[in-house]
This record gives C-alpha cells, sequence and structure tokens, in this order.
C-alpha cells in the first residue's frame, strides 16, 4: 500500500569528529564484552519476564542478534540494517502474539545493561563518562525509536491485511425469487473460504427451502484446480440437499484455465453471465416472464 | 433397528430413526428391493434427517439400493440430508451419483410425481 506506510523522519545526526571516537571507542568496549552483556541482557528479560511466548533458546538467538545489529547501529550511526532487521523481526514474533510493551521492554532494557556497562568501566572518570554518555545516549535512543515504530507498524500492516480477509470473506446468499438464491462471490477463493462458502450455501438452502441457487463467479480474479475442485464440491454439496447450482460468469481466461488443468465440470450446469442463469433458473422453477405492455396494448382499443 | 417401511400410494417410504448398523442397512435395502416387486411401486423414498453420520458404508448401499430399485422399475430419492452431512460427504469424496436428492419429505414427494406423471404420460401415449 504505498503511501499509507509513515516512514521515520529522523533528523540526520551531525557526528563531529570526537563523538565518532568515542563511539568506536564504546563499541569495542561493547564488542569485547559481548558474551557476559549478552547473557546479563537475557537473563534481564527473563526476569522481567517478556518474551513469555518465546523459549529461552529463541530469546538468547533472537538477544544475539539483536545486540550484533544494535552494535552496528552504535557504530556506523546507519540505521537502515537495523530498520530491516526490525521489520524482519517483528514479521517473525507477531504471530507468536508478542506485545508492544514487550518489544519496547527489551530494548529498553538493552539500553540500560549497555549504560551499565559503560558506568562500570568509566566510573573513575566522570569527564569521560559524561562525554561517553553524550555520544552514546542519542544513538541508543534513536535505536530504540526505530525497533519500535518498525514493530508497531508491521502489526499494524498485519492488521490491515486481516481486515481485506474479512472483507472478502463476506459471501452473502441472496433470496431473489420464491426457491430461488443467488450467490455472487468476489474476490480470491483460498480453501477455508470456500469451506465457508459451502456452509453459508447450504445454510440458505435449508433456510429459504431453495431448489435453485445461481452462482455468480464475475467477481473471482483467477481459479485453480483446488478451487475449482471446491467449486465441484459446493455443487456436489447443495444436489445432496435437493437443491441445483447454476454457475455463472466464468471469463474466458478461467474457462481456458480450466479446460487446460482438465477439471470435470461436466456435472456442473454453466451459464454465461447472471443474467442467463437467472433466466434458466426460472425455467427450472416453471416461471415464465412475460412483458406487461403487449397486455395493455392489446386491451386499449 | 429395523427400518419401519411404509406403503403411501404408488411410492415406498423408509424413514430412517437412528444410527443404524451395516446390517441394518443392508436389511433395509433387501427390504425396499424386494417390496418395490411386491407392491409395484413407482419410487422410493429414504428420509435420513435424522442421521448425523453417513459413512461410505451407508452411502455405498443407499445408491446400490437406487440403481437396483431403478432396474426394478422405481426411483428412489434421499431427502433430508443435513446440511454438515452433506458437507462432510463431499469432503470425504463420497458421492451419491446417479442418486436424486431432495430436501426433506415433502420434496421428494413433489419430484416423484413429477417424475412419475412424465412417466406415466409415455405410457398414456405408447398405449394409445
Amino acid at each position: 500500500m504505498p503511501g499509507s506506510e509513515t516512514t521515520v523522519v529522523m533528523t540526520p545526526v551531525v557526528r563531529d569528529e570526537s563523538t565518532s571516537g568515542l563511539l568506536r571507542e564504546l563499541v569495542a568496549h561493547l564488542r569485547q564484552n559481548r558474551t557476559q552483556l549478552r547473557e546479563e541482557w537475557a537473563r534481564r528479560i527473563t526476569e522481567a519476564k517478556l518474551l513469555t511466548a518465546m523459549s529461552p533458546e529463541e530469546v538468547f538467538a533472537e538477544a544475539t542478534a539483536v545486540y550484533d545489529n544494535y552494535l552496528e547501529a552504535l557504530e556506523t550511526g546507519s540505521i537502515e540494517a537495523l530498520e530491516t532487521y526490525a521489520r524482519n523481526l517483528s514479521e517473525r514474533i507477531i504471530p507468536r502474539g508478542v506485545e508492544t510493551n514487550e518489544v519496547v521492554g527489551i530494548v529498553l532494557l538493552l539500553r540500560d545493561v549497555l549504560a551499565r556497562s559503560l558506568f562500570a568501566k568509566y566510573r573513575r572518570d566522570f569527564e569521560q563518562l559524561d562525554h561517553i554518555l553524550d555520544a552514546y545516549e542519542p544513538a541508543a535512543n534513536r535505536i530504540a525509536i526505530t525497533v519500535s515504530v518498525g514493530f508497531v507498524q508491521e502489526r499494524e500492516r498485519v492488521i490491515r491485511q486481516q481486515q481485506e480477509a474479512i472483507r472478502e470473506l463476506s459471501t452473502p446468499v441472496l433470496p431473489v425469487r420464491e426457491r430461488l438464491l443467488i450467490l455472487p462471490i468476489i474476490g480470491i477463493i483460498d480453501p477455508q473460504r470456500a469451506r465457508q462458502l459451502t456452509e453459508q450455501l447450504l445454510r440458505g438452502i435449508r433456510v429459504n427451502r431453495a431448489k435453485v441457487v445461481v452462482m455468480d463467479i464475475t467477481g473471482v480474479p483467477a481459479m485453480d484446480a483446488t478451487v475449482a475442485n471446491h467449486l465441484v464440491q459446493t455443487v456436489e454439496a447443495a444436489r445432496l440437499l435437493g437443491a441445483t447450482v447454476i454457475v455463472t460468469g466464468l471469463s474466458p481466461e478461467i474457462a481456458q484455465t480450466l479446460v487446460n488443468i482438465g477439471v470435470d465440470l461436466g456435472k456442473m450446469n454453466t451459464v454465461g453471465d447472471m443474467q442467463g442463469g437467472i433466466e434458466e433458473a426460472e425455467r427450472l422453477l416453471g416461471y415464465r416472464v412475460a412483458p406487461v405492455v403487449v397486455e395493455t396494448a392489446a386491451a386499449a382499443p | 433397528m429395523t427400518v419401519p417401511i411404509l406403503k403411501q400410494r404408488d411410492y415406498l417410504i423408509a424413514s430412517i430413526q437412528a444410527a443404524l448398523t451395516d446390517a441394518d442397512l443392508k436389511h433395509l435395502r433387501d427390504a425396499l428391493v424386494a417390496q418395490v416387486g411386491d407392491y409395484r411401486s413407482r419410487g422410493v423414498i429414504v428420509d435420513v434427517t435424522a442421521l448425523d453420520v453417513m459413512d461410505s458404508f451407508a452411502v455405498r448401499t443407499l445408491r446400490d439400493l437406487a440403481h437396483m430399485t431403478r432396474l426394478r422399475g422405481a426411483e428412489t430419492v434421499i431427502v433430508g440430508i443435513q446440511p454438515e452431512v452433506a458437507f462432510a460427504m463431499t469432503q470425504l469424496g463420497l458421492r451419491l451419483e446417479g442418486v436424486a436428492a431432495a430436501l426433506d419429505l415433502e420434496e421428494g414427494l413433489a419430484y416423484l410425481d413429477s417424475r412419475v406423471k412424465r412417466g406415466g404420460m409415455t405410457r398414456q401415449r405408447l398405449e394409445g
């Protein structure tokens, strides 16, 4: 979805020589103590009862990756790699039910763990510590913001995706005449939707005591063997309830695909468009639609 | 448990009231095929409204029943298949090919009436 994504605008950080030097120095220190600090961080994550949806091994593996990306971002000042990683990480952990507060929590914990380590190292030289923190804090805060925003954006993307899926799922079964239902299908049919569709149709047949159903698939963009078989199954299930299904609106592309895959649609009653389908259904039900105009014209003189 | 078979005009109606064993099903099939001849019936209705499960044996037996009665001159229609059962049957690939199905007893009778009337007309024409 172009345009709807909010991009994080970061003011470019003006780094003078001394800041870069300090950052390099502290990154070197953090690299040296990588194993110990990483463990400390993982321990604090567990203590704070964060990421409970993941196993300790997984937490540790992710912690390692985040730690390395974090140091890289600190060193180079470039957050692009970290952004990509954060998006990637979010993609993996959102389905596991990881919450926003957990993600923000672990990033802040890492920030604290590293800051503590810096305190410990420079405790004797307060002026130096001051400089180091001046360099460290803005960089660390930016990283925390990047990761959290990345997570939230990813979550919003998932939510949008799901909303779309739900919209696509709503397929109405509509009575048009006594004993005649229409079922317009719009959008992609996947196995789950095909199942829901069949259930809805069967319920509709039962409730309306329908004899004929016109299923219009003009709005279905593509079809493969699986979907075609679902359609055949739906038609068969409806027949078991004593209803005839007329399928309408097969596009030339779909017709070609079906013939090419060799799906057996012999038992299916197909008509070109929905109008033709309804006319055929009326014929099956014994209706005859006649124009009223003729009668009045005959009665007029 | 045996299924009672009712004779109604030209039709035989068997209404299954509870889950049947394979032996019961076979018995029902044999009884219906025999009685079609005895009563010179033109149609058979098997009501399965009470069944919430239909396994492959039941489906096959009903299909065989329909084909057998047709050979003996009577059309069979299965009525009252529950939506869930219909769905499960198609999922499992259990098909009632060449067997008529209707929503309920009333619909089944209407279906048979339309079929038999047509058959009757042919006979009249042949006699005339």
